[in-house]
């Protein structure tokens, strides 16, 4: 598992987690991979990159800017940096211009091929440095091929500092009117090993945000890059998700966890809404109501109709709002409910009851799977303590008992899918197709819940249901793959409409 | 305490040969500070102004920029309500070849020349744009009421 290109086409790779390479024929595993052979609809192509392999594809970029203008290899980097690494537009620019071009980063035209050996000299005569204006001798001093000299140790600390800061851009000569470029061969001649290797792992990882196509795996430390050509404008009915080849998946749109089939548009509305305090305002208007007279917030916790506002002294019915005074001695009933002052006021309060219910309906089930997803890292670690417990009481070989893994891989993989479902499905209009999304929800949810349950039986129990737990986890990634295939269908056709209202 | 040969020598030099319109003034116990007056150039707004700031030489001088603030209130679009200045130079353009004097005299053309377009006081360089000749005024009311 360790190599280091994966590509987006196979589902069944998070299973393979435990195994080596070398038992994929066996059955355990091609039992839930029915659905893995070829690239589904709902799956974009992507290349997972090591640094390494950064490394090299930015190494090509420059050869082939250095091929196409006849660049020295110095020079062609330092324009590539400068012109944020898009070839096609430099490469015009430069067959275009030239001398503009190399005008851009402080060359002369005849420093086109310009290839350099920096070397350290000893102080001519008479020598001051500028900079640290120390009359002591001065063991070794350096200049850029401007000329402009200045003591090695000054120019040293000069570019420590620029790398330390990650400005690494564009650094030129010391001399403020001079614009003569650092190149590549002066950062390595007066830089240390260490800051030298920072410098190169600093352009790498300028070159990874330069590019709209190549972004970092979203996992704090992790170090793999991820390659997708998705274009930003399509995000409405694409769901980019990726896996880096450390097993990190994410949404390549957004760069947040993974949340098919959830639209990356409404993903961030969805938590936009479930961080703000909406429905805090929600649950105060749907449980209280303000004094008619004077606003003040009121609670109603039991007790008569019959409300009496402690800060202005208003008597009034909690039913229509009224004064009490027209209630007569009714007391404990309001006759006056149709009347028409106090319909306006129900009826707003009515809609956002339903709309608060509402929310919390699909809230409620979106949070279960979140707090299960959550317990991901404990069912896993059971999981481990099943395997072996089975190979001690059974005759099962370590092999036999992966399908308990792969198992937990996709109960967990799919539960993250029915949270988003649930997020996706607030946001949709009420008809027929949103009425099929959610019958593929239910069946999903009664498979995943299903399995969840065949799961935590004891383990003997485990061994003997081996088959049958076997064909439910394939059924289950069926169920999965059916759903995002669907939705995916429908996005291409327009065929969900939204609900932005809420 | 000791100081790196460069500061001691711009010490000096500030001193001794001063540029017209500008007194640096280091602190005896601490050469890393300055009491500076800049005077409001000739024919700007600011002119007959006496306007006090503070440069400070960081421990990372000359590879990191002096820090300078005017302590006299200013109304100009590139200077802020505390003092600080936007400055190329004193930020993305600092070059370790640039001294205490270069930089000084960059201030005193910011003064005679601002730059409503690139501004840090966001009002003042509203204002400037929308109707100069009142900024002007303005910025030669605070000069009167502040720099003299």
């Amino acid at each position: 598992m360790d190599s280091d290109i994966s590509t987006g086409f196979t589902t069944d790779q998070s299973f393979d987690a435990f195994e080596d390479d070398g038992y994929d024929d066996l059955d355990t595993n091609s039992v839930v991979s029915v659905v893995a052979e070829e690239p589904l609809s709902y799956e974009v192509p992507y290349t997972s990159l090591s640094h390494e392999q950064l490394k090299q594809r930015f190494v090509s970029s420059v050869n082939q800017i250095q091929n196409l203008c006849g660049l020295s290899h110095e020079v062609a980097e330092l324009l590539l940096i400068h012109n944020k690494f898009n070839i096609e537009w430099l490469g015009e620019r430069y067959l275009d211009n030239p001398a503009r071009t190399l005008q851009s980063i402080g060359l002369d035209l005849k420093y086109a091929d310009y290839s350099f050996a920096p070397r350290l000299l000893p102080a001519p005569p008479n020598f001051l440095c500028a900079i640290c204006c120390d009359d002591a001798t001065y063991p070794v001093t350096f200049a850029l091929p401007c000329g402009h000299r200045y003591c090695a140790s000054c120019f040293k600390t000069y570019l420590r500092m620029r790398v330390s800061e990650g400005d690494i851009r564009l650094n030129c000569c010391l001399n403020s009117e001079c614009r003569f470029p650092i190149t590549d061969s002066v950062y390595k001649l007066l830089l240390s090993p260490s800051d030298y290797n920072r410098y190169r792992d600093q352009l790498i990882k300028l070159y990874v945000n330069c590019l709209p196509y190549l972004k970092w795996c979203i996992y704090p430390d992790c170090t793999y890059a991820v390659e997708c050509k998705v274009n930003q404008a399509d995000l409405d009915h694409i769901i980019p998700t990726v896996e880096c080849n450390d097993g990190h998946k994410f949404c390549f749109g957004c760069s947040n966890e993974e949340h098919a089939p959830c639209i990356c548009r409404l993903f961030a509305k969805w938590n936009k809404k479930c961080a703000d305090d909406s429905e805090t305002a929600n649950w105060i208007n749907v449980h209280t109501k303000g004094c008619p007279k004077c606003q003040a917030t009121i609670e109603k916790n039991g007790g008569c109709n019959h409300m009496l506002c402690r800060k202005c002294g208003h008597e009034w019915c909690w039913v229509c709002s009224g004064p009490w005074s027209e209630h007569g001695t009714a007391y404990y009933n309001c006759s006056r409910y149709d009347e028409k002052s106090g319909q306006e006021a129900r009826d707003q309060q009515a809609k956002s009851k339903a709309s608060l219910e509402r929310y919390l309906h699909y809230y409620n089930r979106y949070a279960n799977h979140l707090e299960s997803a959550r317990l991901d890292k404990k069912l896993y670690l059971r999981t481990q303590k099943k395997m072996t417990d089975l190979q001690n009481s059974t005759s099962m070989t370590w092999i036999e008992v992966q399908y308990l893994a792969n198992a937990s891989d996709v109960l967990q993989h799919c539960r993250r899918t029915l949270m988003w479902t649930y997020a996706f499905a607030f946001y949709l209009e009420r008809n027929n197709n949103t009425h099929i999304f959610e019958n593929n929800q239910q069946d999903l949810e009664l498979a995943v819940e299903k399995l969840s349950e065949m799961f935590e039986r004891n383990t003997s129990e485990l061994a003997t249901k081996r088959l049958e737990l076997l064909d439910m986890t394939s059924y289950v990634s069926t169920r999965r793959s059916l759903l995002l295939k669907d939705t995916q269908l429908g996005l291409l056709e327009g065929r969900w409409k939204y609900n932005l209202s809420n | 305490m000791s100081f790196p040969k460069r500061i001691i020598k711009e010490a000096e030099r500030i001193v001794s040969d001063p540029v017209p319109g500008i007194i640096a003034k280091p602190h005896e116990d601490n050469l890393r500070f300055f009491d500076v007056i800049i005077d409001g150039p000739e024919g700007s707004p600011f002119e007959g102004g006496h306007f006090k700031l503070e440069l400070f030489l960081p421990e990372e001088y000359p590879m990191m920029a002096p820090k300078v603030r005017f302590l006299t209130k200013v109304y100009h679009p590139n200077i802020d309500k505390v003092g600080r200045i936007c400055l190329d130079v004193l930020k993305n353009n600092w070059s370790p070849a640039l001294q205490i004097r270069t930089v000084l005299l960059s201030i005193q053309s910011l003064l005679e020349s601002p730059n409503p377009d690139d501004p840090l006081a966001n009002d003042v360089a509203e204002a400037w744009k929308e109707d100069s000749s009142k900024a002007i005024a303005t910025a030669k009311e605070w000069t009167n009421k502040y720099a003299k």
